[in-house]
Parts: C-alpha cells; sequence; structure tokens
C-alpha cells in the first residue's frame, strides 16, 4: 500500500479525497494559506501526502491510498505525550 | 499525525510505545512538519504551534462521517472512536436502510426508519438503552 521512499514534506495535495486537485497543485515551497478547511461531515476529506513512520520504515502516505477502506485520522500534540 | 519528524516517531515508538504495545505502533504514524495538513483539517493551533486532538472518520469513499477535536489535556476514548466506526458500517451495510439510535453498540437493536417507525421509537427503544 505505501511505498518506501523520500516523500518530502507533508502537505494537502489541493482537492478531495479521490479527486483531482482543483486548480494549481500545492508545491512543496507554497505557503498554504489559500487551501481553505474542507471538512464538513458527509463531504469529502482533504486529500494529503505525508512522510510517515511503520515498524521499522520511513514511507510516504497518501489518504488516498486509503480508498475502500476506513480510516481512523488522529492528530495529537505531540510524541512522548499520550494519545 | 503531529508536527513532529518521521525521526522522533522512530524513537517514541521504540523507546516507549514498544512497551506498551507488543511489536510497536501498527499503524503508520505521519508526520506533519509545520502542520500544512492539520490546517486543512481545520485542527492546527496556530499560537502553541502544534495539532489539537482532532479525530477524523473517514469512510471508503474518502467521505468524512464524523470528527471529534479535543483540547490537548484531555485524551480521547478509543473504544467510542471505535464503536461509531461499527455503527457507520452497520449503516453502510444496510445501504442506508438501517440506523444507530443512541447507545448503539454491537448486538444492540438498529432502527429501520420509515413511515411505520413514526411516533414508535418509544416501542422499540428506551431511554436506559442510551447508557451502557
Amino acid at each position: 500500500m505505501a511505498e518506501e521512499m523520500e516523500v518530502g514534506c507533508a502537505r494537502p495535495t489541493g482537492g478531495p479525497v479521490g479527486e483531482e486537485p482543483s486548480g494549481e497543485p500545492v508545491s512543496q515551497t507554497q505557503s498554504v494559506k489559500e487551501v481553505k478547511p474542507m471538512i464538513q461531515v458527509g463531504k469529502k476529506a482533504p486529500d494529503f501526502i505525508a512522510p510517515a513512520y511503520q515498524k521499522g520504515k520511513f514511507i510516504s502516505v497518501k489518504l488516498s491510498q486509503y480508498l475502500g477502506k476506513w480510516v481512523l485520522l488522529c492528530f495529537y500534540p505531540g510524541d512522548f505525550t499520550f494519545v | 499525525m503531529s508536527i513532529d519528524s518521521i525521526y522522533v516517531h522512530k524513537m517514541w515508538d521504540d523507546n516507549e510505545l514498544s512497551k506498551m504495545v507488543r511489536g510497536g505502533v501498527p499503524f503508520p504514524m505521519l508526520s506533519d512538519a509545520g502542520g500544512r495538513v492539520g490546517k486543512a483539517f481545520g485542527i492546527f493551533d496556530e499560537d502553541a504551534g502544534v495539532e489539537t486532538r482532532g479525530r477524523f472518520i473517514i469512510d471508503p469513499e474518502g467521505v468524512v462521517q464524523g470528527y471529534e477535536v479535543l483540547t490537548p489535556p484531555v485524551g480521547r476514548n478509543i473504544s467510542e472512536s471505535l464503536r461509531q466506526v461499527q455503527a457507520f458500517q452497520v449503516v453502510r451495510e444496510s445501504k442506508g436502510k438501517e440506523a444507530t439510535p443512541s447507545g448503539w453498540k454491537p448486538g444492540k437493536v438498529t432502527l429501520k426508519p420509515g413511515p411505520d417507525l413514526v411516533g414508535k421509537v418509544w416501542e422499540v427503544w428506551k431511554t436506559d438503552m442510551a447508557f451502557d
């Protein structure tokens, strides 16, 4: 599912999951101030790509890789705190 | 997902989490340095520079079915998150014909919304069923 690779920094792709980004793609260096929060229940989540650590490997994860599965996406303030 | 780097994630997993969970964390620990993904999900705390405790349930179509956001000092109830996923799965498998009333958990009665149920919920669902 997730390939092992250099991924660069975490970033939204600029579009919802499973759809082409609307307008200009978000580059790694570009500010994302113009990416509006689009969270609403019943609406698609914003897609993103992010580096990750899993079971001894550094990998790249894209949210849309998980289409077809249920996802529980959890944010937390920092490592070495509770989750 | 947090603003920590994947290297810090590894250190945390190696040095602490693997002592709590055999074999360490099984799922990907995502890094969001700069908080750009957190901003897209509306849970990044600009003043503190960290993600708050946002939790999103995303269905197989990529649709957000539910979310919860807490400030950092209070931890989540993981059982409740899993219960919600189970409830959404039941609804999805019924193709929307069934709904899970307050307090539902696996094994409890579901409702089948329709003309026959109007005014009759009280007959099949009791208030004590809202609680564990």
